[in-house]
């Protein structure tokens, strides 16, 4: 994973709440057994609507997303994530998101940023009536900053020190690798196996 | 201070507790793996050069992409069939024992899980979907992952992860049932509608109560299976009598001495009374009646003897959006009776009502009688174990009888990966668990209802419950 410190870019403001991931992607397009190209499928129903906010320009090459409350709800699919960032976001600002998203995202490099809501209106309105606004978001100082509105934003301490440093977490994991063996060899011998019982 | 059933069971799968920042690593005792979300962990662990640490504690199904007809042939749709044969060229190369499409044990991997006896109390269980909260109404704390982590279960059989919060969901009605036509699925349809689709954020949800002791296993699993939808992390319901013995005697459950041995540690997976949750709902069973959606996410629903909201109504302004946005998609005005909705299609199955008891559910409430005209009906079991039974019982016959479609195991409809899926503008009565846009096919409008309603609905050929027949 790339580490991540600033990412400056033009801010796309997507008024809806509830962006589901079957929205971000949906299941037809989980069909690749690849890590990539799956830009296609981001938004793909709403795109065939040629007033859909990423069919216009300057939007069109935003890598800041601006979204409603509930950002990532639904199913597990990290596809969402991917296809985020084929497209070319590296931040998501949202006043929620859905649990499995945003682990999702600390798992690829796509920011989370929470934002509150009345912020999120905000910037909303200054990506609405300036399009091709640049948002900078400073994940040091956590910060979001767009012309002269600069806005908090919360993420765990945890994923912003893997995503500043770029670490992945199964090498972080392997570090404990004697924890885990001492754990494994004290599980009682009654729990279940997958193997196929003798009939 | 006591402590809660998540708690429990996660400080017994500590492996190492976080210092400062750092999440806590926890044991998974069991991994289900399926075709859709697994191909990229596989293909991670191969360039790393690492193997799967535990291939006897993982368990892969075909389910996603498998047709429901026709399932003797090979899969029609090339990219599906290269992703299901991705997934047995990945289980032979790593050892991870797999049930493929025509054995007997193949099926939606919430329903294989369970009926195999793999899904125990007190184990932690995780699938690359999000509806492995299923698992959770054995009293084990099951969750869904995403892919990077499916890669990392695989690689060392642990997840690093923040300590879960804890709420309440407290069920009871004064006699302890339902009302009659009143199922699970009405309940967990109702709780969602009450706290909203982010309203479970961060949260394992533990449901309680009279109501909740009285339901059986697969009505436990139906409420657990929606607590993502409330966008909780988890659902789980403490093992009791009945738990012990739907487990007993099944193929993977604990045999002899560690039979008792196992009961005996199952009978403390329970919450202490002096145990305090961070959040607490109570749902009056005896006010619930039929349970359905009419917007575009499973929070937007009502009992059945409402009318389609007015979203000029409602106060918050991105509610008020959101719900314009759903009318306008579902094709539906204000004031309009739900009961009055005409359906195209009607789907019974998915891991949230594919088991025999939804089957037979729905089976008697269409017996004897007529799919409508215009109508038609997609049964469609959660598993082969859950066919054959079926069949053995003759309900394939009363479906079959009725008009309805008669199918083989998977998950079909519920997501339209297979060729199952709804027209743009068709709409459903739908037994599964998303009314998301074009979750059952582009364009499709799914309303989320119980296989009691389902079946009505398929006679009637408008949303109805049985007590609107004859």
């Amino acid at each position: 994973m790339e580490p991540f410190s600033t990412h400056t870019g033009i801010g796309v403001p997507l008024r809806r709440s509830n962006v589901d991931t079957d929205q971000i992607i949906p299941a037809v397009y989980l069909k690749r057994v690849t890590r990539t190209g799956f830009e296609d499928g981001l938004f793909s129903a709403w795109r065939q609507d040629e007033t859909f906010i990423l069919n216009t320009d300057p939007y069109s090459r935003g890598s800041v997303l601006v979204a409603g409350p509930d950002f990532g709800t639904g199913s597990s699919r990290e596809h969402a994530v991917w296809a985020l960032m084929d497209y070319g976001f590296r931040v998501v600002i949202a006043s929620r998101f859905a649990d499995i998203f945003r682990g999702n995202s600390s798992k690829q490099g796509l920011v989370a940023a929470q934002v509150a809501q009345p912020d999120v209106e905000l910037l909303w309105k200054l990506l609405e009536n300036e399009p091709g606004t640049e948002i900078t978001v400073d994940l040091t100082e956590k910060t979001v900053q767009a012309k002269d509105l600069t806005v908090p934003f919360e993420i765990d301490d945890y994923t912003r020190w893997r995503l500043l440093e770029g670490l992945d977490d199964i090498g972080l994991t392997l570090r404990h690798a004697d924890d885990v063996a001492a754990f494994e060899a004290a599980r009682p011998s009654r729990l279940p196996t997958t193997a196929a019982p003798a009939s | 201070m006591g402590r809660t059933l998540a708690e429990k069971v996660w400080d017994q799968h500590l492996v190492r507790q976080g210092e400062g920042n750092e999440p806590d690593l926890l044991y998974i005792d069991l991994h289900l793996v399926h075709e859709v979300t697994s191909p990229q962990a596989f293909d991670g662990l191969r360039l790393a050069g690492r193997r799967v640490r535990r291939p006897d504690l993982t368990l892969a199904t075909e389910d996603h992409n498998v047709p429901t007809t026709d399932v003797e042939l090979p899969i029609a749709d090339p990219v599906s069939r290269t992703q299901v044969e991705t997934l047995r060229r990945n289980c032979a190369e790593f050892g991870v024992p797999l049930y493929p499409m025509n054995h007997a044990e193949q099926g939606i991997v919430h329903v294989v899980g369970p009926q195999l006896g793999l899904t125990q109390p007190g184990l932690t269980v995780v699938c690359g979907d999000s509806h492995t909260s299923t698992h959770g109404a054995f009293g084990a704390l099951a969750f869904g992952i995403g892919t990077s982590e499916v890669e990392h279960v695989l690689a060392t059989q642990t997840l690093p992860l923040k300590r879960f919060k804890t709420m309440a969901i407290n069920v009871n009605s004064s006699d302890g049932r339902l009302r009659e036509g009143v199922t699970s699925k009405d309940v967990v349809l109702a709780m969602i509608a009450q706290i909203g689709t982010g309203g479970g954020q961060g949260y394992v949800l533990e449901y309680r109560g009279n109501v909740i002791e009285n339901l059986s296993m697969e009505a436990r699993m139906t409420i657990c299976n929606m607590s993502i939808e409330a966008g909780a992390r988890a659902g789980m319901i403490a093992p009791d009598e009945t738990t012990f013995a739907y487990l007993k005697g099944r193929d993977h459950a604990p045999k002899g001495a560690e039979w008792d041995e196992a009961v005996a540690a199952w009978r403390e997976l329970r919450t202490d009374d002096d145990a305090v949750f961070d959040a607490e709902i109570h749902i009056d069973a005896d006010a619930l009646t039929p349970f359905v959606t009419w917007g575009t996410n499973p929070g937007q629903g009502l009992p059945l003897g409402e009318r389609v909201p007015d979203p000029a109504r409602i106060v918050d302004e991105n509610e008020r959006m959101a719900a314009e946005k759903a009318l306008a998609y579902m094709g539906l005005e204000a004031g309009t009776p739900l009961r009055e909705v005409a359906v195209d299609t009607v789907f019974v199955g998915s891991c949230t009502n594919g088991r025999i008891e939804d089957l037979r559910a729905a089976a008697n409430v269409i017996s004897g009688r007529k799919v409508a005209d215009g109508v038609r009906m997609l049964v469609v079991p959660g598993s082969m174990r859950v066919r054959f039974q079926a069949e053995q019982e003759g309900l394939d016959k009363v479906f079959t009888d009725a008009g309805a479609e008669w199918r083989s195991a998977g998950c079909s409809m519920c997501l339209g990966m297979n060729p199952d899926q709804l027209a743009p503008g068709e709409r459903s009565a739908s037994t599964s668990n998303r009314n998301f846009e074009g979750r059952q096919g582009k364009g499709g409008r799914t309303h989320l209802v119980s296989p009691l309603v389902a079946a009505a609905t398929a006679v009637r050929g408008t949303l109805s419950s049985p007590e609107d027949l004859d």
